[in-house]
């Protein structure tokens, strides 16, 4: 890397930190773009192996190439925009929903030296980029000048209010325990204990001690990226297809985009507040990326599987669940572990 | 002129800008955006001061909830700007005046440094992050203070509950002695309402 750097500095001078951190963020942006195009893919394998159909498998062996051969026809569709429409605000809504999935990777840690910017209060920034990602969301609804976008809005918007409340708690204690902001020393702070010192590190990581906070997170985060059974904002069957639905062409497809990166983010930072991140869950293998990468997979295929189980909440038992369960259970495990770190069993020293 | 500089007058321009439009936007939905691009810049202001905590504070409390609600709530409403624009003369002289305290307020504090007073500049030892200075001090110097906060807080939160509870709803039960004498009309109404256009 230090090689790379000093060639690259008597090769361009001065400019060059610069197009290297480019470099760095094309090189994160486009498997983050293939990761989706593919999650897609295997959603719907999944799904249909769930519900003992097939899937795509006319294009491409397997239907590997369907993706690809969706996103081409979106790229040539036309992008309607509804007349009485806020064409402005109709145009940069996408745009919105877009640009916090992918502006959240610049803190995410893939290994320890593998990060785009290691900064202090990278779990700060991280919940302040996600927080905004309803901006997208609301704007399309509004600007559409449609009554079924408008009420995808309504609903999204309180209900993203209500769950970022309960996902604020549960990363509340998970810095409580690592005492510190930073991503990379959350994962460190995992890597100790007696379970690591005896070779099964994977019960020592987040999710044991912090069972109910690592419940609430993933439960959260589903409803965050609006997914089933959270997909009240969209549900087609209610509100035809909420937000999106005057959407059409690439505008559509960048929404797409946003909500299938928006899961691959909420995997990875689940896997690295609660699952180890890039440890390796016995202490005879090594650690690396590849093992955060298998976390992902494992926590995007949970997401795949509530959709394919579970029907849609009604719009008062999500409300419910998010202000009068979450938020209790989130007050009381704060205090638990308050208590906890404070007596003489404390596992965090 | 350094890069920090012009990152800052960036922001500032874009700050100013915003502002200005939040006050002449005759679209209040657009109103709102502008000053969600205000605080968006501000916390890119805060963020070159280093105070990084303050920067992801605004953004996350602001921009990501506090705004989120208040576009929720500018979105349903129908407004009429002519009519709200009809006030606009007589209540400009009281607007001016809480304007010039404002600005007469802010030069005080911002001019501090140029009349010699000895500015409280906050300096931290470059090893502690900022957040975790901020929460050493409201815990240590500042806790009576921040526990007061807190509970104003608190009372603010209960009191909004207990404004808006209707009371427990006790059961579904329905009487049908009541149920045989309803009307149609009692039940629903239909409306009829033109279709509207811009």
């Amino acid at each position: 890397m230090d090689a790379l750097m000093n060639f690259g500095l008597g090769m361009f001078g001065g400019v060059w930190p610069a197009v290297w951190t480019l470099v760095k963020i094309v090189l994160i942006v486009a498997p983050l773009m293939l990761g989706v195009a593919y999650l897609t893919w295997a959603e719907r394998k999944v799904i249909g192996y769930m519900q003992v159909r097939i899937g795509p498998n006319r294009v491409g062996p397997w239907g590997l190439i369907q993706p690809i051969a969706d996103g081409l026809k979106l790229l040539m569709k036309e992008i309607i925009v509804p007349s009485g429409s806020n064409k402005a605000i109709f145009i940069i809504a996408p745009m919105l929903a877009i640009a916090p999935a992918l502006a959240a990777w610049a803190v995410v840690p893939f290994t320890d030296s593998l990060v785009l910017a290691n900064i202090d209060a990278s779990l700060l920034y991280i919940m302040a980029i996600t927080s905004m990602g309803v901006y997208g969301i609301i704007l399309s609804g509004w600007a559409s000048n449609s009554k079924y976008a408008f009420l995808g809005a309504m609903r999204s918007a309180a209900q993203m209010v209500s769950y970022e409340i309960s996902m604020g708690f549960s990363l509340i204690c998970v810095l409580m325990v690592s005492n510190s902001l930073n991503l990379v020393d959350i994962v460190y702070a995992q890597d100790h204990g007696r379970f690591a010192e005896w070779g099964v590190g994977f019960l020592s990581w987040n999710w044991l001690p912090l069972l109910p906070m690592f419940l609430v997170y993933l439960i959260s985060g589903v409803a965050e990226t609006n997914r089933a059974p959270f997909d009240v904002a969209e549900g087609e069957s209610e509100i035809v297809a909420g937000f999106h639905v005057e959407y059409s062409g690439m505008a559509f497809a960048v929404f797409f985009l946003a909500e299938y990166a928006n899961m691959i983010l909420v995997a990875a930072l689940t896997s690295i507040m609660f699952l180890g991140g890039w440890l390796s869950p016995v202490g005879f293998l090594p650690d690396g990326a590849l093992w955060l990468f298998a976390k992902m997979a494992f926590v995007l295929l949970l997401f795949l599987w509530f959709r394919a189980t579970f029907p849609r909440y009604r719009y008062d038992q999500l409300m419910r669940l998010g202000w009068k369960v979450f938020v209790p259970v989130c007050l009381v495990w704060l205090f638990v572990v308050g208590a906890w770190m404070m007596s003489p069993l404390n596992i965090w020293k | 002129m350094d890069f920090q500089t012009l990152v800052f007058f960036f922001l500032s321009a874009i700050l100013v800008f915003a502002s200005l439009r939040v006050i002449t936007a005759r679209n209040p939905v657009h109103a709102a955006l502008y000053l969600i691009l205000a605080f968006f810049s501000c916390g890119g202001v805060w963020a070159l001061l280093q105070a990084e905590f303050l920067a992801i504070a605004i953004i996350l409390v602001y921009v990501g909830a506090v705004m989120v609600l208040f576009l929720f709530v500018v979105m349903m409403l129908d407004i009429n700007i002519d009519r709200i624009r009809q006030g606009f003369w007589h209540y400009l002289p009281l607007g001016a005046l809480l304007g010039v305290l404002m600005v007469v307020e802010m030069g005080l504090v911002l001019g501090s440094k140029y009349f010699q007073v000895p500015a409280s500049e906050a300096m931290l030892p470059a090893n502690i992050s900022n957040t975790k200075g901020l929460g050493a001090l409201m815990f240590s110097d500042y806790v009576y203070p921040f526990e007061l906060a807190s509970i104003i807080l608190l009372v603010g939160m209960i009191a909004a509950i207990v404004l808006t509870y209707r009371g427990p709803k006790k059961s579904k039960y329905t009487n049908p002695a009541k149920q045989v004498f309803v009307k149609a009309k009692d039940r629903i109404r239909v409306l009829q309402m033109p279709v509207e256009k811009d």
